[in-house]
């Protein structure tokens, strides 16, 4: 193999094993930067050492003994330099052969065979609710995705920089308030798993809203985020919204060829080639929100989406869509997750299934939300139901007055182009 | 991107010989540690070619051909198909795949990788817009 070649090989193999690899420093020393740090230098070993030795015939197992020698000889120290503060009269020699082998042995016992449970807690802990959402998003590509600060910054179209001093700063905020490295117990369970998922739906939304021309690591960030739910969901097979997220992103992600036209721009859900939309990816979300209800998780609200997109999944055509199943779980979604956006969804499904009349009952009662005022989706939806009612000058009005609200210039090409459609005779 | 790990046919799986519980082990750890890493896609092993069939296409006209083929090793006789970031990591985990016939006896795996469907769709107007950007990107330079 090429000097070249062996590094490539040394990168992918780094990718695979770095999380598993941090983690299992993590567990150690306590601390994740100071993990990540051991992590590091485990690399540099590999580094210089796999390209003269040659590849190891099991890599991940070489670097997990690296790091954990790494971190076990820190600790060493650590217990050493405390001691010679405490009592420093005391035999070294003794100290060394008794007091400190004992204590590191122990630990690195303990620590035997539970790398998954290790990633776990690396999880749990790089989605901390200490730490901003943006920290948390940084921090799991960084620790858990195994991205670099340079393919972060270029995936959120941020300075590099900006994004060193997150990580640096999430480190250190974990670091200062003693965050056990550990999984939640029962009580705190669903409050932090909602953080864990909040994060990689972000992470994947952000790659969702990538447009033509972006840097190719946007994209890339559905791919992570849903690796990276892939790997949550193996870790807690039990949990049924893991599996609703991981549902909910698969099938998304089903529909990425079908997003955009030729020209890049956006095509309605409704109006999508399904001959495009991914199979296998369909097949895989239905198989893994099977698994969701199976578990009683039918009612979660990342179920719930999950069996929302499902329904479009299952119709091979716009026009066999089952609407009234959409309504009954946008009406189950309110319950669990209300918020404006889910009701003027709710609001298209009931005007598909019982009519433009009945979604405009429900538009005008959102007209007052303020947290609509500046969203173009309600003068958008309300439009297209007063164009089905057939009320064309104020359809009109309504897509001229969404146009003139978003920022997106390829919506509001979409949007004039309806208002313009709209004011053509029948 | 996504590759396809394929296991070249034997004569022994064209005889629809069971692997032996250790390969089966082996397989199946691996294949876990695969979903682990949140790569995994499908897996499927394929029965002997004796249960299929070819449809040949010639001057027009098709051809029903039942199966077993002769040309066993242009055969395959399972596949494992993985999303990975890069064309490195596929080759990664190929070097991880257990010897597919169990250590010792010979046998072939081969990868490929699978066309996305922006590949064969040459998509004008994305290549369009990323000139506009970059010209534009240059002129504030």
């Amino acid at each position: 193999m090429s000097r070249e070649a062996t590094h490539r090989a040394i990168e992918a193999v780094w990718r695979i094993e770095s999380a598993k690899v941090i983690a299992h420093a993590a567990r150690l020393v306590r601390d994740v930067g100071l993990a990540e740090e051991l992590a590091q230098d485990t690399l540099v070993t590999a580094l210089e050492r796999w390209p003269v030795d040659g590849l190891p015939d099991n890599p991940g197992a070489w670097l997990m003994a690296a790091v954990k020698n790494r971190a076990l000889d820190r600790l060493r120290q650590d217990a050493l330099h405390a001691r010679k503060h405490e009592e420093l009269g005391a035999d070294m020699d003794a100290l060394q052969s008794h007091v400190v082998p004992d204590f590191v042995d122990a630990l690195a016992e303990a620590s035997e065979d539970d790398i998954g449970d290790d990633l776990l807690r690396l999880v749990f802990t790089a989605c901390h609710p200490l730490l901003s959402t943006d920290a948390r998003v940084a921090l799991t590509l960084r620790l858990i995705g195994g991205l670099t600060t340079d393919e972060i910054a270029r995936a959120f179209l941020t300075p590099e920089k900006t994004i060193a001093q997150r990580i640096v700063r999430a480190k250190r905020t974990l670091s200062e308030a003693r965050v056990p490295f550990e999984v939640p117990r029962a009580a705190e369970l669903p409050a932090r798993l909602a953080s864990v998922l909040e994060v990689l739906y972000l992470v994947f939304n952000e790659g969702y809203s990538a447009t033509a021309g972006d840097d190719w690591m946007r994209p890339a960030l559905c791919a992570e985020a849903l690796r990276m739910g892939r790997v949550v969901a193996g870790l807690m097979p039990h949990e049924s919204e893991v599996l609703g997220l991981v549902a909910l992103m698969e099938i998304q992600a089903s529909r990425t060829q079908a997003r955009t036209d030729a020209e890049g721009r956006p095509v309605l859900l409704m109006d999508q080639d399904r001959s495009r939309w991914d199979p296998l990816l369909i097949r895989r979300g239905l198989d893994a929100l099977a698994r969701a209800e199976a578990l009683g998780g039918a009612r979660g609200p990342y179920a719930l989406q999950a069996a929302l997109a499902a329904c479009h999944a299952r119709a091979r055509r716009a026009e066999e869509t089952d609407w009234e199943q959409i309504v009954a779980l946008y009406d189950a979604l309110a319950v669990v997750a209300p918020s404006p956006v889910v009701e003027i969804n709710r609001a298209v499904a009931v005007g598909m299934a019982f009519g433009p009349e009945a979604g405009l009952d429900i538009v005008d009662a959102l007209a007052a939300e303020p947290a609509l005022a500046s969203y173009h989706w309600l003068p958008s939806v309300r439009g297209d139901l007063l164009a089905k009612l057939g009320r064309v000058d104020e359809a009109r009005a309504e897509f001229e007055r969404a146009a003139g609200m978003t920022r997106n210039a390829r919506e509001r090409e979409l949007l004039t182009a309806r208002a313009r459609a709209v004011a053509a005779p029948p | 991107m996504r590759f396809m790990m394929i296991v070249r046919a034997t004569p022994d799986t064209e005889a629809g010989a069971m692997p032996e519980a250790s390969l089966i082990a082996a397989m199946t750890s691996y294949h876990e540690e695969l979903a682990k890493a949140g790569v995994l896609l499908d897996a499927a092993g394929l029965q002997p070619s004796a249960k299929g069939w070819r449809i040949h296409h010639g001057n027009g006209r098709r051809r029903i051909v039942d199966g077993p083929f002769a040309e066993t090793k242009e055969l395959i006789a399972g596949y494992t198909l993985i999303q990975v970031r890069d064309r490195e990591e596929a080759m990664e985990w190929a070097r991880r795949f257990p010897a597919p016939m169990g250590e010792g006896t010979d046998a072939v795996l081969e990868v490929r990788q699978l066309y996305e469907s922006c590949d064969f769709e040459p998509n004008h107007g994305v290549e369009r817009l990323r000139e506009t950007q970059a010209s534009s990107t240059s002129a504030q330079a």
